[in-house]
């Protein structure tokens, strides 16, 4: 099983959930983050005092996924994220030992 | 015929009454005004405090002003010097609170109810020069030990007139004869000067300069210019303390100004900048208000139109100074109240109808402002570093460092300004304290 960990545009989210959705992934987790990359940030001032703010707002999303099926969610994701400009994100693969559905108990495949 | 004429004069006037319960109902809402003001501009830590010191110097300074304030400001001046009130001719305002007594064409109780809140909002702007880092209980005692030695005296200075509420009055106002209408020196040269000798009693606040200390909530900024500005209507048309052609003349002129200010602040904004910001625009509001308060019955609104361009570029110009002198007026007392105070008390040197430089006047009238403008300042700065620096040696002024990076209003007040999660919500220890 893999985790995929992607760092998305806000304004793209829901582009890229809704072509998961398409792809059959059933399930996510969205976070909101802050970071920054090439992009960098940008400066505001106030009363004639002027700071730089690095961080930029971002949107963290996840998604468990099959080993099978992880090279396919990655394009999904990739290609429903990308603007073609600087900031676009990332995403990465994690691999994950085990998983657990709350509920009912279930392990690997089956609980993802 | 002459019987009627003098029955008049002692009867109670409505339409001056009128205004005069509806200006001192303006001019309380100024404190929550100052309080979101500059609540908005500091950070989420230490919005509830900021709010409070406004909320606490109205407490603190509106019950000394019935037991003994009004008596210092409006009671006849102590051996004729015109320096301070009899503090026992009106104490309690013993003679005053009932509803018969008369002060000019209006309720005794309605005058001293609206000159109340002027102590209150003067000590309420100090405020902002100490956000972050000052011992709640200390501001209390210092709001009420600096309106009875610096407001109460200052006040008596500049808006006692002879044989208005009592026999004689303030020197600045009688002797002198500077003019200044509704408070450019006795409120906001004082308040500005205060918060100036504060800042450097209590010093700087941790990682002044070097981290971003950025306003946490600009609408609340906004909100607050805006509740100042409808509350100023009252603070300056109502010190005509009558409903007539002066009060009307101030109110056209504290609109005329401060948009003039708001203009010429976003203008210096743009040029140096390269941005007009919603707080250069509410800055401006409340400098172009504060540059026309001791002028508003002394200009045509051309006057006001310019006294308000300049204040709003000096006053722009001036919030660098901090940083350049190295002093932390946090929330820029000094470069609003202080430097746009002087701007518009000299002024009318410059543009006053009939007494100003430009309308015939000579230079005898700016010489009169110019000594006002420096008695208050003195007064009050020298005055407010020995009430402060007594009050840092005897109970502290400032809270621990520790607490001040922590949060202020965590630290002092045990709450949070706001809640935007139900997560982690704790529990509750009890509740029947209060029972």
């Amino acid at each position: 099983m893999k985790l995929i960990t992607a760092i998305l545009k806000p304004f793209k989210l829901e582009d890229v959930k809704n072509a998961l959705q398409a792809a059959g992934v059933s399930g996510m987790t969205v976070s909101e983050a802050s970071g920054f990359g090439r992009q960098r940030g940008h400066t505001e001032v106030y009363r004639g005092a002027e700071y730089t703010v690095d961080l930029v707002p971002k949107v963290r999303l996840e998604v468990l996924v099959d080993d099978k099926d992880s090279d396919a969610v990655v394009d999904v994701i990739v290609k429903a994220a990308s603007t073609g400009s600087i900031g676009d994100g990332k995403v990465w693969t994690t691999p994950v030992d085990q998983v657990i559905r709350v509920r009912t108990g279930e392990r690997g495949s089956e609980a993802i | 015929m002459k019987a009627d004429e003098t029955m008049e004069e002692i009867v109670v006037n409505s339409g001056d009454t009128a205004w005069m319960l509806m200006s001192t109902g303006l001019v309380v809402l100024m404190i929550p005004g100052i309080a979101l003001f500059y609540g908005g501009m500091v950070r989420v830590k230490s919005a509830l405090n900021m709010m409070m010191m406004s909320f606490g110097a109205l407490a603190v300074v509106f019950v000394l002003w019935i037991a003994f304030g009004f008596s210092m400001v409006f009671g006849d001046s102590v051996d004729g010097k015109g320096l301070i009130g009899d503090v026992g001719q009106f104490a309690f305002l013993s003679g005053l609170d009932n509803s018969a007594a008369l002060i000019g064409t209006i309720p005794a109780a309605v005058f001293i109810a609206f000159q109340g809140i002027f102590a209150a909002i003067t000590v309420a702007l100090i405020s902002g020069s100490i956000a972050d880092r000052a011992k709640f209980g200390a501001w209390m005692v210092f709001a009420g030990i600096w309106a009875t030695i610096v407001y109460f005296p200052v006040a008596h200075w500049v808006f006692a007139f002879d044989d208005f509420v009592a026999k004689t009055g303030g020197w600045i106002a009688n002797d002198l004869g500077a003019l200044d209408f509704a408070g450019g020196t006795a409120v906001h040269i004082n308040a500005g000067a205060a918060g100036l000798a504060l800042s450097l009693i209590l010093g700087k606040r941790v990682g002044f300069g070097r981290i971003p200390m950025r306003p946490h909530s600009l609408p609340l900024v906004m909100l607050g210019a805006a509740l100042l500005w409808f509350g100023w209507f009252g603070f300056n048309a109502g010190s005509a303390v009558a409903s007539n052609g002066t009060a009307g003349l101030a109110l056209l002129n504290t609109i005329g100004a401060t948009t003039a200010a708001v203009l010429s602040w976003l203008l210096v904004e743009k040029i140096r900048d390269g941005h007009a910001t919603s707080l250069g625009a509410a800055s401006g509001v409340v400098a172009g208000l504060v540059a026309i308060t001791p002028a508003c019955a002394a200009v045509n609104a051309s006057g006001a139109l310019i006294i308000g361009f300049v204040a709003g570029a000096i006053c722009a110009l001036s919030v660098g100074l901090k940083f350049k002198l190295g002093f932390d007026d946090s929330l820029d007392v000094v470069a609003v109240h202080l430097v746009g105070g002087i701007v518009g008390t000299v002024m009318i040197g410059f543009v006053g109808v009939d007494v100003g430089i430009f309308d015939g006047g000579g230079t005898e009238q700016l010489v009169k402002q110019v000594i006002g403008v420096g008695a208050v300042f003195a007064y009050s700065f020298i005055a407010t570093m020995i009430i402060g620096k007594i009050i840092d040696l005897t109970i502290g002024f400032r809270i621990s460092q520790d607490q001040e990076v922590a949060g202020i209003d965590l630290a002092i007040h045990a709450e949070r300004a706001y809640e935007l999660s139900d997560n982690g919500q704790g529990s509750v220890l009890g509740n029947s304290k209060g029972a």
